[in-house]
Formats: C-alpha cells, structure tokens, sequence
C-alpha cells in the first residue's frame, strides 16, 4: 500500500497568528461571497449553472495558499473559492458571475467558466474530468522547459470513474511530471454516493495503483490541508513526480442551484455542518487566544466590505457589444 | 366509451412528462428494456424525464451509472448485441463526446463490419442545444454532426407527439437510434391526444401548410419556425413550416415536394452553418429542385462561436424568429 503519514487533524500545532487568521479570512470571504452569489441568482442577477463550494473552503485555502505564483492551478465548475484564494479579484470574479465584460473572463464564461492568465488560473472545467489532461499538458510544458513549477488540479470524487482521471493518473506517473492532484471527496457527484459509483472506494489506493503517493487529508480542517499540501508540494518539486492528496469533505449545498437533494438524508448533511471548517478553525484560534468577537467582526466587516464592492463593480459593468460576439473565435495577431 | 371518443380526449402534458410516459411504457412492454445513465436513479435524471421510475421499475432496470460516458455508452452496445434493449441516457450532448468513439467507432460500425452478423438495438437519448445561458460547456447543438455517420439514425423530436411516440419506435430499430432532446422543450405544454403511442420516423411533417416559402426546422428551432411564420402571415406572406423530425435518414422526398410547392426555402438550424445539417438540407435541394427554386436557398443557423454565457450574446448567436422573417422578406422582396 501507499505510504500514508497521517495528515489526521488532532494534534494541532499552535496556530501561528497573522498566517491563521488570513487562512480564516479567506474561508469567510469564499462563504460570504457564495451566499451573496445565492442571493444575487434569486434575484435574477446571476443565471445558467451556479455551483457552491460552501462547506469544502478548507481545501482550497489550504492548498493553494501554499502555492508560487507561477504555479498553476485547473480547477472545475465549482471554482469559486479557487479563484478567489488565488488572488482573482473578487470584483471580476462577480463581474463575471454577471455575465459583464469587466468579468475575468469576459463574462463570456460564467460562474463554470473562470479564467485568469495573470493568475495562472487555468479555468473552471464543466467537463467532469476535463482538467486532469490539461494539468498534466501543463506540467509536461514545464518539466520539459525545466521550470521547477507544479500544475495544482481539483476535481471532484466523480472524476475518479472517467476514463481520463485514470490516464492522466498513469500517464504523469510515467513520465514523472509535477502535478499535484486534490481530488474533493465530497461523497456525491450530483445524486451519486460515491460507494455505488465505486467498486473500490479508497481512493488513495486507486491512485497509489499507478506510483504515486497519495494521501488521505481532512478536507474540513484548514491546517491539515495546509499541512498536507506543504508536504506534498515539496516532493512534487524535488522532481519524484505526481502526488495525490484525497481531501474528504462534504457540500452543504446542492449540487447545484437547485435539486431537491432527494439522494441524502437532513441528518447526514447536520451532522457534517457541525464539522464546519470555518467554525471549527474559529474555535481552535479562539482557544490559542487568537481570535475574538472583535477580531472576527473586524474580518466579517472587511469581508463584506471586499464583496459590496465586487457587487458594485459588477453591477456598474457593462455588456460586451453584440458586435463582438465573434472576436476570439481565433487569435488576433493584428488588431488595429 | 367509444373508440371515436376516447381518440378525441387529450390530456395536457409537458415534453418532460410525454418522454418519462414513453420510457415507462417501454419498460412496461418490453422486459428487455432498460434505462441507464448518470443520475438517471436516485436523483431523477438531470432534467428530471425518469423521476418516479426507479421506484417503480427497481434499480436493476433504472441503472444509475458512474461518470464513465464511454463505459456505459459501450456497455449499452454491447447489452444490445447480447439480447437487452438499452435506453442509455447521455446528460447532454457536450458529454457524449467523451463516448463518441463507442458511439462512432462501434456503434455505427459494427454491423458493417461483421458483415451484417451483429446488428445493435440500442437507443440513445441526449438533451442537445443552448437557450439556458449554460455556456460552452453545456448548450451546443451536434446533431447534425451526428447525422454526418452512416450506421446510425438521428432522432429530434419537437413536439409532444413525437417526444412521446419516437422512442417505442426507436427501440423496435435493429439498429442504433440516437433521440436528441432540446433542453428548451422540456417545460412546454400543451395537448395531447390520451391515447397517444408510438408514430413513424421515417418522414418529415408539414407543421403548417403555405405556398410562398417552406422554412425547414427541426428540434429546438420548429417554435421559432412557427412563430415566424405567424408574423409573416400578418405581412401577407404564406410559409410553410417542415418539421425534419429525423436528421439521418434525412426525408429528403418531403423537403423537394415542399419546394416544389414554394419556391423557397429557409432552413432554420441551431448547429453551426458550416457543415451542419442545414448545408446537407441546401445541397439536396440544389440537387434535387434547383429548377424549382425562385431564390437562392438560405440559412439562419448558429454564429460560429462557442456559445457564451451572458443572455444578450446568447441571444445574438442564436438563430431566431426575427432574423427568419428578416430573410424571408429579403427573399420574397416584400418589407413592411
Ligand atoms: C463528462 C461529464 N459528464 C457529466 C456531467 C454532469 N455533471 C456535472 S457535475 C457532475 C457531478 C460531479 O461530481 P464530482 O466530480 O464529485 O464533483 P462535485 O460536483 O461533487 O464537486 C455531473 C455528473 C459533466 N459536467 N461532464
């Protein structure tokens, strides 16, 4: 079997103060910004496919808070938080959940469709799987250019069915390329339990069948994610080749804007949101002495303060000219 | 009651409730059949056609499947070969491409290529087309590409008659049926005969009758089709209005006998111009009635660009009602 260390959450270091409370600041900025993204598609503002993260914040604030900046990261239609953690203002991120062409993709991609060169943020993926070959063309670009950089892709447990996430799993292995994959356990794609899509649900043991080693990390806590993808990156970047972390989370929402979620029971999805990664993280810095009312409330201000703004500015956006529908169908090498 | 009686009776029903009546009648006539697909079971199919079936029919004939489109897409052809009648539902037609070589490769091939030994009753149903600000992941219309392979036969159907009658008629083929659903029609309403069942799919169906131009549709763009042809009857123009209902094999007798009556055609497509359906459409009437012809045929389709988010470009890249009548009154030569 794959070696294992145990990224388990209970022996917690102390946590270190300016770095944690960042960590706590951007899991509130990612669970306000989504309610107010809610908010915003009740009242019309916001259409298509909406798809919260609210609930799995540890992950992506674990992981890509230890990423370079030219490190690059593929991400899926629920990317939201991604986006924002990566430094994606969050005023193009709404702009683009508007549709507006001050959006970071134009508007033209939506909420499953983020993008951000500057950031090195290649993409929400509405493909289930899609990303996993484009991660691994990215870290083949660098392997071969020699740049010592790691491609980060998510994706959800779903993915481990499609015939990609198993080649792209080999096909890195073979070739030693720094990927570093973060499946999001979150035990349903749509309606589907992992166990009955899943002959075998050990993931990491899947993974670790291609050589490489893969980890299994508590996707509710922001440290152990931290912690996990620290280590991992390191490996990655000495050149062994892929790694694999397998976060186990859960979504407090549906799927989706909507679905009824007939596929899970209210105790189930309760008992989770006591595991909340936000308000667990919040009460271990309360006992290290590191946060209080104030403290928070100064962040849950600043937080709403970055989102009235990213509102504003999307709301202050415009529509991209019907004339320009067709620019970007191919690259403009001259343009007057 | 009366036989005569019980034909006039209809019921109002949506698109939604006429497939899940015509899936439910298959299962129930034919213990063969059997529905298969992702989220088909538990959450009651992405855009709700099979709620209810699984507790009805039973998990073994309400198959929910992993994320694997060529997995299962495959295993319905084979299940067919080996006896079943497979109803695979693919969640829309962006995702069949990650089953389109069992779908080209095997599927359409087989037969051919066993030397007429192993033929494939298999149907497969997809939810195709844009309209839902979904992006360009998620709203694209590839029927028509679908329509290019020999081996297969392309189903759209755009009324309640045809979404409740084709599939019977699809699964008695001995050889692969592809249904594709526009994601539009799913909500629209009206009435329907009580005693309505299965209906030919051999031929095209005149919508409206007229004598001055035949504007030839489709799937997702008969509607469209149909209202235009209510404006331009205010203008005093007559259309007529030709619903393709199957794309291969294309009823190619209907659409010359139509602009033999006319002199004019305008084909309405939601598939990209180049390549698409309605070039095939245009070429058969070049072939076939040029002689008939008063103007040059012409063709309101897709702009060719991936399909964006925001409603506006949505929109504009859409074929519509105003852009049909716009060209039949350039053709006809009458503007009011
Ligand atoms: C190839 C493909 N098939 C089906 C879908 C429809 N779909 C969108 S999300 C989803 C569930 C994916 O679940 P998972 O990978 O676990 O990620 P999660 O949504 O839980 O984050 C499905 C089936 C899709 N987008 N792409």
């Amino acid at each position: 079997m794959t070696p294992t260390p145990q990224a388990a959450s209970s022996n917690h270091p102390q946590p270190a103060g300016e770095h944690s409370l960042t960590a706590l600041r951007q899991m509130i900025l990612i669970r306000r910004f989504e309610e107010k993204c809610a908010e915003l598609y009740n009242a019309g503002k916001i259409h298509g496919f909406v798809h919260l993260y609210i609930g799995e914040e540890a992950i992506a604030v674990g992981v890509i808070a230890q990423l370079q900046p030219e490190d690059a990261i593929v991400a899926t239609y629920r990317e939201h938080g991604h986006a924002l953690v990566r430094g994606v203002p969050a005023t193009a991120v709404m702009a683009e959940m508007y549709g507006k062409q001050e959006g970071c993709s134009r508007g033209r991609g939506g909420s499953m469709h983020l993008f951000d060169a500057a950031t090195r943020f290649y993409g929400g993926n509405a493909i289930v799987g899609g990303g996993l070959p484009l991660a691994v063309g990215l870290a083949l670009a660098d392997k071969m250019a020699g740049r010592a950089r790691v491609t980060a892709c998510f994706f959800g447990e779903g993915a481990v069915a499609e015939g990609e996430f198993h080649e792209c799993l080999n096909l890195s292995a073979l070739w030693k390329l720094p990927v570093l994959f973060c499946c999001e356990n979150n035990l349903y794609a749509m309606g589907t339990a992992l166990r009955r899509s899943e002959s075998e649900t050990d993931l990491c043991l899947k993974a670790s069948s291609y050589e490489m080693p893969a980890w299994p990390v508590d996707g509710m806590d922001v440290e152990a994610c931290q912690d996990a993808a620290r280590r991992a990156l390191t490996a990655v970047r000495g050149g062994g080749g892929p790694l694999f972390l397998e976060f186990r989370t859960y979504r407090f929402r549906a799927h989706s804007m909507f679905d009824p979620q007939l596929y899970r029971e209210k105790q189930e999805v309760e008992e989770w949101k006591k595991r909340d990664p936000i308000l667990t993280f919040g009460a271990r810095l309360r006992e290290a002495g590191l946060l209080d009312d104030n403290v928070l409330k100064s962040i849950e201000d600043d937080v709403a303060a970055e989102i009235d703004r990213s509102v504003e500015f999307a709301e202050a956006g415009t529509w991209e000219p019907v004339e320009e529908l067709t620019r970007f169908v191919y690259s403009e090498r001259t343009r007057p | 009651m009366s036989a005569e009686g019980a034909a006039a009776q209809t019921v109002r029903i949506t698109y939604r409730e006429a497939m899940r009546q015509a899936i439910r009648e298959a299962l129930i006539r034919d213990p063969r059949v059997f529905l298969m697909g992702e989220d088909v079971g538990r959450y009651g199919g992405c855009f709700a056609v099979s709620r209810g079936l699984l507790e009805e029919f039973g998990p073994e004939r309400i198959r929910d499947t992993p994320l694997s489109e060529s997995a299962f897409v495959g295993a319905g052809i084979g299940a067919a070969m080996g006896g079943m009648r497979p109803i695979v539902e693919i969640m829309t037609v962006n995702f069949s491409l990650l089953a389109l070589d069992q779908i080209l490769n095997n599927a359409a091939t087989i037969l051919h290529m066993s030397g007429g030994q192993f033929n494939i009753p298999l149907v497969i149903r997809m939810t195709t087309g844009a309209g839902r600000q979904l992006a360009a992941q998620h709203s694209h219309s590839l029927e028509g590409w679908y329509a290019h392979i020999p081996g297969i036969k392309i189903l759209t159907p755009a009324t309640l008659e045809d979404a409740r009658g084709m599939l019977w008629t699809a699964l008695e083929d001995p050889d692969p049926v592809l249904i594709f659903e526009h994601g539009g029609l799913y909500n629209t309403e009206g009435e329907l005969a009580a005693d309505a069942g299965a209906v030919e799919i051999d031929h095209a169906a005149v919508r409206r009758a007229g004598s001055d131009v035949s504007l030839i549709a489709y799937g997702g763009t008969l509607g469209k089709a149909l209202r235009a042809a209510e404006e331009l009857a205010a203008g005093g123009i007559d259309a007529e209005v030709l619903d393709l209902r199957t794309l291969r094999p294309l009823d190619t007798e209907s659409i010359l006998a139509s602009v033999t009556r006319t002199h004019r055609a305008v084909i309405i497509d939601e598939g990209w111009r180049s390549g698409s359906i309605a070039a095939e459409v245009s070429a058969r009437i070049m072939e076939g009635a040029f002689y008939e012809l008063d103007a040059p045929v012409a063709r309101v389709c897709s702009a060719e660009v991936p399909m964006p988010y925001p409603r506006h470009l949505e929109e504009a890249a859409l074929p519509q009602a105003a852009t049909v009548v716009q060209t039949v009154r350039a053709m006809v030569g009458k503007r009011d």
